[in-house]
């Protein structure tokens, strides 16, 4: 390798000939973006302003062109990989049509009773306009918490069994079930807290804490795996640490290894409560819905914003305008509660994770 | 404070595999202790039994004594937790507590363990332990900071004052030297020359030139094939080992003619 030979004529030509096709023409930085942009014009012609057929013939007339081209100027290597980059890069553009098409409708169509009122009325005593979904965000926060409160002891105390206790086949038992928890439909949980309520106090029962009952039992399977994850990256040799200090593995665990996990924990447990803040069908059955503030999730329904949108879209009275315009609302709601607990989820995995700084 | 070990027939098991077998051994207070011998061959392993971290691991036990001063170690009413604090350890990879600044990681055996203690008195016994270690100047101006955010060297040497904040009567080194630079060594190698004026010190080293550098009793270990449990060869002070030793199979090790 080290020794310096001046390359011979002969393989000096024969290299010069696939050289020179790479370097001859390249295509200036701009031309992919220009080149689809051509062919989303072409396609909005062709597809007569239908949004589908608009983007499945940007791809492939973009596609297509951009290794046309690339092909022409510079060769075969370059056209393939530029055919596979445009084709990556639709793939995720296709996968941000339905998101970002979800979050333009739910905004267009929410934003306008994104008001005062919308955050501090009731919908008690009102018929059409007006009203609000106080009762409603105030159901979804006070049945959340329960569920929150309920959940993560139970959940992490599990995920710390079995990754600091447990051993064998009990450990792949809990493991075997908490990943068939994880699988089960709402509408199953929320048949489940019906039923178990019905059992203490009779049927036609409704109160809030048999939601979070049912929210739980799709939440603790979820926070179980996440802290479960967290915990075993956790160094082992951090635990010896501990223990070659004479620390009890008690106090190892409750100072040494969920300080290390926490900020993962954090975030784990705020992913579980953003996956469960939106679930219907559950809280349909055992909260029901009502139209009045009731803070007490211990008598009577409550009214929770998932379901609030969907008496509200299903059964909107007369005229029906006013109470769609509120499920929308309702909706834009619950899209933002779930961004903000992903914001709160990334601030605390950097705030909390062990610090490295020097 | 620095105590006497005496080790008579230990065979120490993973589950069903004999790992090491018949270890008969005195280790002498205020003095350094080197276990040498190839990788695999068990030096790691019976180290770990002299503190009981040995059970830490699923399915690994212990049959034979370990006595220090007369007391029992593996006796029946003797709390390994209680073993661990009389005897500490160093790792082979420096591992500082993250979530905890230099000043607790110092202070963890003790913040751990729920010691109550004045604020002047911890800071006392800080000062003392960093400066035991060695390291009391590199970084006095930065106790607050993350003990992880210090070099292999220093994390080492934080680690080692973290192990004597408890006053224990032995330390034990994994390899303490192996993931740091010469320099670092160095600094290591004066260090356990101080400390063994206070404490029993045993070291597990694949470094032959620092085992006759430090120590003044040496133990080889070897095994007979793979599968086979290791065993303790020989145990001689240093000097004779590493010039007349009386084994056929420790002489062919430190003079690299091995197998």
């Amino acid at each position: 390798m080290s020794v310096q030979t001046p390359p011979t004529p002969l393989s000096g030509a024969g290299a010069a000939t696939p050289m020179q096709q790479r370097v001859e023409g390249t295509l200036p930085r701009w031309a992919p973006t220009a080149v689809f942009a051509g062919a989303a014009v072409a396609a909005a012609l062709l597809s007569g302003f239908n949004i589908a057929l608009f983007v499945i013939y940007t791809v492939v007339l973009g596609t297509l062109a951009v290794y046309v081209v690339s092909r022409v100027r510079e060769g075969r290597r370059r056209a393939a990989d530029r055919t596979v980059t445009s084709i990556v890069t639709s793939a995720f553009g296709i996968a941000m049509v339905p998101l970002v098409a979800l979050i333009w409708e739910v905004v267009s169509r929410g934003a306008e009773r994104l008001d005062a009122e919308f955050f501090t009325a009731s919908l008690y005593g009102i018929i059409g306009e007006g009203g609000g979904a106080y009762h409603a965000l105030m159901g979804t926060l006070i049945i959340t918490g329960l569920t929150t409160l309920i959940s993560v002891p139970i959940g992490l105390m599990t995920a710390i069994y079995l990754v600091e206790y447990a051993q064998g086949r009990l450990k792949r038992a809990i493991t075997f079930f908490v990943d068939v928890m994880t699988g089960i439909p709402s509408i199953v949980a929320g048949l489940f807290a019906y039923a178990l309520f019905v059992l203490i106090f009779g049927p036609g029962i409704r109160l809030g804490i048999m939601g979070a009952v049912a929210l739980s039992v799709l939440m603790i399977p979820v926070v179980v795996r996440s802290a479960e994850e967290v915990l075993k990256l956790v160094p082992l040799e951090l635990r010896e640490a501990s223990y070659a200090l004479g620390v009890p593995k008690w106090r190892t665990i409750t100072k040494v290894v969920i300080p290390t996990a926490i900020a993962g924990i954090g975030t784990g447990v705020t992913l579980a409560i953003a996956r469960v803040i939106g679930e219907t069908a559950p809280l349909l059955i055992t909260v029901g819905i009502t139209n009045a503030t009731n803070f007490d999730p211990f008598d009577g329904r409550m009214a929770t914003l998932p379901v609030y949108a969907y008496y509200q879209l299903t059964q909107p009275g007369v005229p029906p305008e006013f109470a769609i315009d509120r499920a929308w609302t309702a909706a834009l709601l619950l899209i933002m509660l779930v961004m903000g607990l992903n914001v709160v989820a990334r601030l605390i995995s950097r705030f909390f994770a062990p610090k490295t700084g020097r | 404070m620095a105590k006497r070990i005496d080790v008579s027939d230990l065979n120490i098991y993973y589950g069903s595999f004999r790992a090491v077998e018949g270890v008969n051994v005195s280790i002498e207070p205020r003095s350094i202790t080197a276990l040498i011998g190839p990788s695999g061959c068990g030096k790691s392993t019976f180290l770990r039994t002299l503190n009981r971290m040995h059970e830490v691991i699923p399915g690994a036990r212990v049959e034979g004594k370990v006595v220090m001063d007369g007391q029992d170690l593996y006796g029946a009413d003797t709390d390994p937790v209680t073993v661990r604090r009389q005897i500490g350890m160093v790792f082979q990879r420096p591992n500082p507590f993250p979530t905890m600044s230099i000043y607790e990681n110092v202070a963890a055996g003790l913040r751990l363990n729920s010691v109550k203690m004045k604020k002047s008195d911890m800071d006392d016994l800080v000062e003392r332990s960093l400066k035991g270690a060695n390291l009391w100047e590199e970084v006095k101006d930065r106790l607050d900071r993350p003990g992880s955010g210090l070099s292999g060297g220093q994390q080492q040497r934080l680690c080692i004052a973290r192990a004597i904040a408890v006053e224990p009567d032995v330390l034990l080194m994994d390899e303490p030297c192996s993931a740091l630079d010469p320099i670092s060594t160095l600094a290591i190698e004066d260090l356990m020359t101080e400390l063994k004026e206070r404490f029993t010190i045993v070291i597990v080293t694949h470094n032959m030139q620092q085992a006759a550098r430090v120590s003044e009793q040496t133990g080889f270990f070897n095994l007979n094939g793979v599968g086979q449990p290791g065993r303790l060869i020989e145990f001689n002070p240093t000097e004779k080992i590493f010039s007349n030793p009386d084994q056929k199979a420790t002489e062919d090790y430190i003079s690299g003619r091995f197998g």
